[in-house]
């Protein structure tokens, strides 16, 4: 299983769509909530050159916005 | 192919009220939207949607979604519609994917940000210049940040961004703020907020990332220190694949009051037609309209 983490904010909707779509098909993930963790935040921005949420690292890949065709691929699903 | 009883575009308000109600009419049904939740996600607080006093937009929107998928509605998520043509008596939508056909249609595919058209926009886009508020607004913790716009969405940016940001200005072309009253006030008496009337943007600067906005106002220069531009300037209508509709000036689909286009079985609903007031509880009731027009026509015809 690839390692994949979510950068999110809980406030936003292609975040929320992101997470369920990877719960939807049972990939586990790192959620992390950069509303509430300013370093994280900053990580972020660092590794994705921008600052919009969501952000996805999935083992070093990076992916901007709720691409599930993009999320797809990466994962083989 | 399939010839379904009714083709729903856009799943906000006024999309998922239509599919409940034609669900629970058993037509036979697809969904087709960009996204799930439309506008209403994308808002902050929402005070006056009746029976909640407060909900958040995402709450709200995912309220919404939880109540159509209690019915076997197909969906197809994350396609947007490029074309929308009538046959004979069949109407067929092409999208990005692929192509459907219906017997009848209901527009909601509701409004997108409208954009500044100044120099460094493009550039800066999702580098500290946002349209959403909402979603990346937490980025901006402790950081001097603009808000472009003088309507109820820009201040109900503005009243976000103050709980999260160190200092706010509110970029306002007119003399006053608009928006209700009750927010305006909350703003005017927030001291971290600085409200810029009169004002205009003349472009954003910054080098990997936004560091300042450069603004007009009234008729003089400056250049404010910013890390975080909201634009909050109006929405433009997602009508852009309904050519054969009426249309008014501004794109908007011009509909009766019992939500009928020009094009016989084609109906609309919401924040893309020209109904008056554009808010989440009109665009719920006009969807609820639109479907009770659409299965009228069906027994019609």
């Amino acid at each position: 299983m690839k390692n994949v983490k979510v950068y999110s904010t809980p406030t936003c909707p292609y975040c929320i769509r992101a997470k369920q779509f990877l719960k939807e098909n049972n990939v586990v993930f790192e959620d992390i909530n950069v509303a509430a963790d300013q370093a994280k935040g900053e990580e972020m921005v660092k590794i994705s050159g921008q600052m919009g949420v969501p952000v996805l690292d999935i083992e070093g890949k990076i992916i901007v916005g709720f691409d599930r065709d993009e999320i797809k691929k990466e994962l083989g699903i | 192919m399939t010839l379904y009883d009714l083709i729903i575009i856009g799943a906000g308000p006024a999309g998922i009220t239509a599919a409940v109600y034609a669900a629970r009419k058993k037509m036979s049904l697809l969904v087709i939207s960009r996204d799930i939740g439309g506008q209403a996600a994308w808002s902050g607080d929402v005070e006056n949607y009746t029976g909640y006093q407060f909900v958040t937009g995402p709450e709200l929107a995912l309220k919404f979604e939880e109540h159509m998928k209690k019915y076997d509605i197909l969906t197809k998520e994350g396609e947007a519609v490029t074309e929308l043509k009538k046959a004979g008596d069949i109407l067929s939508v092409k999208t990005v994917k692929g192509e459907y056909t219906a017997k009848t249609v209901i527009i909601a595919s509701g409004k997108r940000s409208r954009e500044l058209g100044v120099p460094g926009e493009k550039e800066f886009k999702n580098k500290g210049l946002t349209y959403c508020a909402t979603c990346d607004g937490p980025i901006f913790m402790g950081k001097d940040v603009a808000v472009i716009g003088g309507g109820n969405s820009a201040l109900d940016a503005a009243i976000q961004m103050a709980n999260i940001a160190s200092k706010v200005y509110i970029i306002n072309n007119t003399s006053r703020l608009g928006g209700e009253e009750i927010v305006r006030e909350k703003l005017e008496n927030n001291h971290k907020v600085e409200i810029l009337n009169d004002s205009r943007v003349e472009g954003i600067i910054g080098d990997r990332m936004v560091n300042g906005i450069k603004v007009s106002i009234q008729g003089k220069e400056r250049t404010l220190p910013v890390k975080g531009i909201f634009v909050e300037i109006g929405l433009l209508p997602n009508s852009d694949f309904a050519k054969e509709l009426d249309r008014n000036e501004i794109g908007e689909i011009k509909v009766n009051c019992r939500n009928e286009t020009n094009v016989p079985g084609v109906f609309a609903a919401g924040d893309v037609t020209d109904v008056p007031e554009k808010q989440i509880i009109i665009a719920a009731g006009e969807g609820a309209k639109a479907c009770l027009s659409a299965f009228r026509y069906l027994s019609q015809h």
